[in-house]
């Protein structure tokens, strides 16, 4: 959905990523990353300005978290500011306290409203509720019908009405939204969901008649209906719906497209109204809440890190890790023992399957996310054992471990051989590796991450 | 001079008949003055604040230029193509001592305005009729309706039209299109819901050949670009065409909402890839959006604006003038 601006921001993390600390400059140069990101991204461009600014703001002058880099912390603090924006927790569907409740569609033309009238009827239905769908487009050709044989197609109940001689307009409209209300009420229908044509923001005429339909009505939610593929504009029509209607919630269409569906961080921004839905697809099924916490993840291509690095601020000691990367790189290398707190610490944060699950999917990490469903947990507990049957002097000086010393440990860690044997190779490579890093001088990836990618091969 | 014509500008020495000439210039400037009209209304915002931006400067400094630059981005236009456009208005201002405010605005139209003509190519009806366009797009921004009125628009310039309706997915979109046809009186082939539409066009374009229908306009279903299957059909619709008819799809319009923002680019690309898209049709100009997008196709995929939608009725759809385009933009 928003792989675009998933691999910009990726793109400007990396760079980040690469510095020691935050200074003003290399922050900056970060920030005009996101910027375009965010505008390729159809961000409006004040949403844009704002947002870059709370980011500095909260950026520079930050204290440093024990257990992360300053660049992770950036990475943290934009997390949070989407989310913030779109809003923590997703929203929930109002009723009326007398049956029926009315929902209200509202939007453009083309925004999709009748398709995700039929969709939200389908979703209600399967939540136990009994839908009845009105369509009030007495102006486009054929909207009706389109109503009609979506209504069919899911099996809802739907009030036709019968327009006889009546001209389209306001007060047509308005008889039609009374007599399905009632007989909504006389069908035992406990929601009724009014289709209305689509309509621009400056047309007065029939902006007019979206308040009189509200007035009559008395709908307990008003869905703006925008389709993810809006730009600029989105802010000012979904303004102009807001300031008339005060609308509830948001539903954002075509979000099975590449679109970078930014309108929805503008809308929201402008009216305050939570996303509710996302319409991913033509079937009728297609549909689904909207999750703040996911789409901002996959904006970034985070995956779940912030979880995952709010784990790792409280359970990890970051000194350790340093201690850890330090000895790795230079003279001597890691030892077993090195390694066995390692791999104690990396387990204090969860199963390695939803540790890979929590990373990003592009990047460096591209492809951990899918290896995730492959990771035999069990390994790190028989690796773990293996080392655990070492003696300390063993863990010390891993080339003292002879023939018969490897007879004993897989003995006692209840392994076999053939498994210390593949231990001691890996390990024996893996340290090679990382000294031949140091010594290149080359940006050892010294970051939690890339360890846990690393132990993950160690683990087969 | 130059003649806004159906199918792009036409230069004075290309061989027209006197009579037609000033029917087209006529018909031109009638247009012109309604599209300035309609996209004018929309644009005093836009306008206001390029004045804001512009009356005060004796010099062009960077700040300017980073007004003008916010200005284009709102309108869609993008950030690369608004980039580029504002690099050569510097340097162009520079070279030329340009410093008053007016001046570097009139600067910045023709900078737009020259993108947009650019791209304009010169459309001929085929030797042997009929002339087949086929009408594509994502959902929901007005391929139906636009090829209603251009089948008005065709009817009314004394060629026989002929619509098809090869929208089968949608609910009710075969019954709209139904409804355009008995507006405008163009006869329509069509199949039923759900039905193959290339069948439906194969039908179509045998019964134009019976009847000798000079304009077939074909209705497709929307689609997103990302769906390779739905794409796929669109080249197998070409393919049709073709075969039965010599150089069939003559031309084929993807239609754009004015509304769409930077994703606009990538359906100019994809539609271009499947179903070599000759020509934009820029819907719902009436409203608050500016369609800056069609800017930046031009200036990225050299794809010309043909016709713009302004309005619900048969007769809101103007052939594109580029001038009165972007004098709405600045004026």
């Amino acid at each position: 959905m928003f792989e675009n601006l998933q691999e910009k921001l990726q793109r400007a993390f990396k760079n980040l990523r690469g510095q020691g600390t935050i200074s003003e400059e290399n922050i900056t140069e970060a920030l005009r990353e996101i910027r375009l990101a965010l505008l390729e991204s159809d961000v409006n461009l004040n949403v844009t300005k704002d947002l870059i600014e709370h980011i500095r703001e909260k950026a520079i002058g930050q204290q440093v978290a024990t257990a992360l880099s300053p660049t992770e912390q950036v990475i943290k603090i934009i997390h949070g500011e989407l989310v913030e924006l779109l809003g923590r927790d997703t929203a929930r569907f109002k009723f009326a306290s007398q049956p029926p409740s009315v929902i209200l569609m509202a939007g453009l033309q083309g925004s999709g409203k009748t398709t995700t009238t039929g969709k939200l009827a389908q979703w209600l239905k399967k939540g136990g509720h009994r839908p009845m769908l009105v369509s009030v487009d007495v102006y486009r050709p054929a909207a009706r019908e389109q109503l009609a044989v979506v209504a069919k197609s899911i099996g809802t109940q739907l009030y036709t009405g019968n327009i006889g001689a009546d001209e389209a307009g306001t007060p047509l409209v308005l008889r039609l939204a009374k007599e399905a209300k009632r007989d909504a009420a006389n069908f035992g229908c406990d929601i009724l969901l009014v289709d209305t044509a689509g309509r621009l923001g400056i047309d007065e005429e029939l902006m007019g008649e979206m308040s009189e339909l509200k007035k009559l009505l008395n709908p307990s939610e008003i869905l703006f209906v925008a389709d993810a593929m809006t730009g600029q504009d989105a802010v000012n029509s979904a303004k102009a719906f807001h300031d008339r209607l005060g609308i509830t919630g948001v539903v954002l269409t075509k979000m099975d497209g590449d679109a970078r569906g930014g309108a929805a961080l503008s809308i929201r921004q402008v009216t305050g109204a939570p996303v509710k839905f996302i319409g991913t697809g033509e079937k009728p099924d297609a549909f689904e809440p909207f999750h703040p916490d996911r789409i901002v993840s996959r904006i970034m291509g985070l995956g779940d890190i912030a979880t995952l690095l709010e784990r790792a601020e409280e359970k990890l000691d970051r000194g350790k890790a340093e201690a850890f990367a330090k000895k790795a790189l230079a003279g001597d290398g890691f030892s077993l023992e090195d390694f066995r707190d390692q791999l104690r610490q990396i387990k204090k944060l969860g199963s390695m399957q939803s540790i890979l699950k929590m990373l990003p999917s592009v990047g460096p990490f591209q492809g951990l996310q899918a290896a995730a469903g492959q990771v035999d947990e069990s390994q790190f507990t028989r690796v773990e054992a293996i080392i655990n049957s070492m003696t300390a002097k063993e863990r010390l000086n891993h080339e003292i471990i002879s023939g018969s010393r490897r007879k004993r440990i897989a003995a006692g860690s209840g392994t076999s051989v053939q498994e210390v044997n593949n231990l001691l190779r890996q390990y024996a490579q893996m340290r090679k590796m990382f000294k031949g890093m140091g010594a290149g001088g080359g940006k050892m990836q010294r970051r939690l991450m890339s360890q846990m990618g690393n132990m993950g091969r160690f683990g087969r | 001079m130059a003649i806004q014509t159906l199918f792009g500008s036409l230069k004075d020495d290309e061989p027209r008949k006197p009579e037609q000439e000033e029917e087209a210039l006529e018909t031109s400037r009638g247009f012109f003055s309604r599209m300035k009209q309609a996209v004018t209304r929309t644009r005093e915002n836009l306008s206001a604040q390029l004045d804001q931006a512009l009356s005060f400067t004796r010099t062009v400094d960077e700040s300017d230029l980073e007004d003008l630059e916010a200005i284009l981005l709102t309108a869609d236009i993008g950030l690369s193509t608004t980039t580029e456009i504002i690099d050569r208005l510097r340097e162009r201002a520079k070279r030329e001592g340009i410093e008053s405010g007016a001046a570097l605005k009139d600067l910045l139209k023709q900078e737009i305005k020259s993108i947009l003509d650019d791209v304009q190519r010169v459309v001929r009806p085929p030797a042997t009729p009929p002339e087949v366009i086929l009408m594509v797009g994502v959902n929901g921004t007005g391929k139906t309706t636009t090829s209603g009125k251009l089948a008005a628009f065709f009817q009314s310039q004394n060629r026989s039209t002929l619509l098809c309706a090869a929208d089968t997915f949608r609910a009710a979109a075969i019954e709209q299109l139904e409804v355009w046809s008995q507006r405008s009186g163009v006869p329509i082939v069509k199949t039923r819901q759900g039905g193959d539409p290339s069948a439906a066009l194969f039908d179509a374009l045998d019964a134009a050949k019976k009847r000798e229908t000079q304009v077939v306009l074909v209705d497709t279903a929307g689609r997103l670009h990302t769906k390779a299957g739905l794409m796929a059909e669109l080249d197998k619709m070409r393919r049709i065409a073709q075969k039965f008819v010599a150089g069939a799809p003559h031309q084929v319009f993807l239609v754009i909402d004015a509304t769409t923002g930077q994703n606009g680019l990538q359906q100019a690309r994809l539609f271009t890839e499947s179903a070599g898209v000759t020509g934009i049709v820029l819907t719902k100009l009436d409203g608050t959006a500016k369609g800056g997008i069609v800017v930046a196709i031009a200036h990225e995929l050299k794809l010309p604006v043909v016709f713009c939608g302004i309005g619900e009725k048969m007769e809101d759809l103007l052939q594109f003038d580029s001038a009165a385009f972007v004098e709405g933009l600045f004026s």
